[in-house]
């Protein structure tokens, strides 16, 4: 599926919602579901700097393709890079690179996170775009 | 539990903000210790201000500047004796608590040498460290910890252990803000002269609930910012005896604390305004003094006295919580409860609690050493001031309980 669609779908699942209550409870879910990452790859140089909890993301290619995993010692962080993952894992790089971020101003997840967290989506955000120049580099 | 008479009602309708919703749901505001509410009382005097005689002081001839200098050192006296201070000119005007602890670190380099030793509480936030390691980077001083126990108490045996010759300096919180545990200063004021060093206190957290009489605690220097007493933001005083004021250099030199400028030579002027260097912030010394004035017709004992039944009483029903565990349980504690329940992260509760209308503090508390001594990320921390109630206890009760079962 492509990242637009994955996207569009997450935008879909998160409008069902009436209140942000039930949107932070499948945040939640959504991050207790995170496939994990390895316990060797939660290293200080895998932390994303910018987020007040830890969040550690590993990335790897599989084929031409860039799988992402990730935790955090934060449940609402892990769903918020359970989401990012879900919408840029296993994708090409060079289609990471060039996605828009959009869906994540429709579904209001910055607005409805605290400045600090806030910030540290767009860390996230950033973090995995910088993952997919770096192997896409290495693919050329 | 006797029950006073605190009219907190009444008090409430002092307090515009707490009328505000947040997220849709009523406020409950319950992160004084970072910061307190502004009063309507000190909100007018600081409109009145800059309506009527905003001008700059000391220097001008017109009314206006004379109007300005006249309020802004009655709020002086009135600091002074708020605080049972022996002389007027003892209060230095700062920028806050932080302000003031810089001050004193600075003006320190010139009387501490390689291998002299400073003393610093296991239970400071890093307002009260930073400034003394860069003291001790620059003169070669050796930094030591006094311990605390898994209460949040200080070890005083080890304090005294830690006293000898070398001492220079003791530096110590009157009221933990990640812990609410009210240190026993005296005991360590007395100790420290017994042996000549001298002491800092950073009563940035007892300001609020304890009216600390500066003359008979004997203490050196104590710091306070006038937000956490009802007062504006950026604005707090230093008090420094005057024999040790005098001794050290000015921190920062500018206009105001100058006698007179030739380009070979400055001479100081006295004090206080030696340490006052530039245009201050002169409306917020102004409504430092009316946050005083509101609190003291409240009273300083009435406001003890109703925040310890609101502690024990938040106390009592956090507890109930399954998994929730408090931190700093020291037995002379004020209205501060940090806890975490089992490994949810304190980040995770307060974001819940806000969407919730509840404001508390989440993280390490700008005290990151006291949670490496307990090994967790940080704590959620809820703190009490006079205007809150019970109601918002249990609203904050049901809210924790709520996150919990989300979390979990």
């Amino acid at each position: 599926m492509t990242i637009e669609k994955i996207q569009d779908e997450i935008v879909d699942e998160f409008s069902m919602f009436d209140d942000w209550m039930q949107r932070y409870e499948y945040m939640i879910e959504l991050g207790k579901s995170l496939p994990l990452i390895d316990e060797q790859y939660k290293t200080d140089d895998n932390i994303i700097k910018g987020c007040q909890s830890k969040v550690w993301v590993h990335a790897e290619l599989d084929g031409d393709k860039l799988v992402f995993t990730a935790d955090s010692d934060a449940i609402i962080t892990k769903g918020i890079i359970a989401i990012l993952i879900r919408a840029f894992s296993n994708q090409k790089p060079h289609e990471i690179i060039d996605a828009s971020t959009g869906f994540i101003d429709e579904i209001g997840l910055k607005e409805h996170l605290s400045p600090t967290r806030a910030n540290g989506l767009v860390s996230m955000v950033k973090q995995l775009k910088l993952y997919a120049v770096a192997y896409q580099t290495q693919l050329n | 539990m006797t029950e006073t008479s605190f009219d907190v009602k009444t008090i409430r309708r002092d307090f515009p903000i707490l009328n505000r919703e947040v997220n849709g749901k009523p406020l409950v505001y319950l992160d004084n210790a970072a910061t307190s509410q502004t009063p309507q009382q000190v909100i007018d005097v600081i409109v009145d201000y800059y309506q009527n005689y905003n001008a700059n002081i000391h220097r001008g001839v017109h009314s206006l500047s004379q109007e300005a200098t006249d309020a802004y050192e009655a709020a002086r006296i009135k600091i002074q004796k708020h605080f049972n201070i022996a002389k007027s000119h003892e209060v230095i005007f700062t920028s806050g608590t932080t302000h003031g602890i810089n001050l004193v670190a600075n003006g320190f380099s010139s009387f501490i040498k390689e291998g002299d030793e400073i003393l610093v509480s296991a239970m400071e936030h890093h307002s009260n460290i930073v400034p003394w390691q860069m003291l001790a980077e620059r003169t070669g001083a050796v930094l030591k910890v006094i311990p605390m126990n898994q209460n949040g108490e200080l070890v005083m045996e080890e304090f005294y252990a830690l006293l000898s010759n070398k001492t220079k300096l003791v530096f110590c919180n009157h009221i933990s803000n990640a812990l609410g545990t009210i240190n026993p200063i005296e005991e360590i004021i007395h100790a420290a002269h017994n042996i000549g060093a001298a002491v800092l206190v950073d009563g940035a957290q007892a300001a609020p609930h304890i009216k600390a009489d500066l003359q008979a605690l004997n203490v050196d220097f104590y710091t306070i910012s006038a937000h956490k007493v009802c007062g504006p933001t950026g604005v707090g005083m230093l008090y420094g005896k005057e024999e040790w004021l005098k001794k050290l250099p000015p921190y920062q030199g500018g206009g105001e604390m100058i006698a007179e400028v030739t380009f070979e030579k400055t001479t100081y002027a006295d004090l206080p305004h030696k340490f006052e260097a530039g245009t201050p912030n002169i409306c917020g010394g102004i409504g430092f003094g009316a946050a005083l004035d509101y609190m003291n017709r409240i009273g300083f004992e009435n406001i003890a006295s109703y925040e310890d039944e609101l502690l024990q009483y938040a106390t009592e029903q956090l507890l109930a919580i399954e998994g929730l565990k408090i931190y700093g349980t020291a037995k002379n504690k004020t209205s501060v409860i940090s806890f975490n329940i089992q490994d949810i992260h304190p980040y995770d509760i307060g974001t819940i609690l806000d969407k919730l209308g509840i404001a508390v503090r989440t993280g390490h508390h700008c005290a990151q050493p006291i949670m490496d001594f307990y090994q967790i990320p940080g704590t959620v921390r809820a703190s009490f001031c006079f205007y809150n109630t019970k109601e918002e206890v249990d609203i904050l009760v049901k809210g924790v309980e709520r996150a919990k079962n989300m979390l979990l």
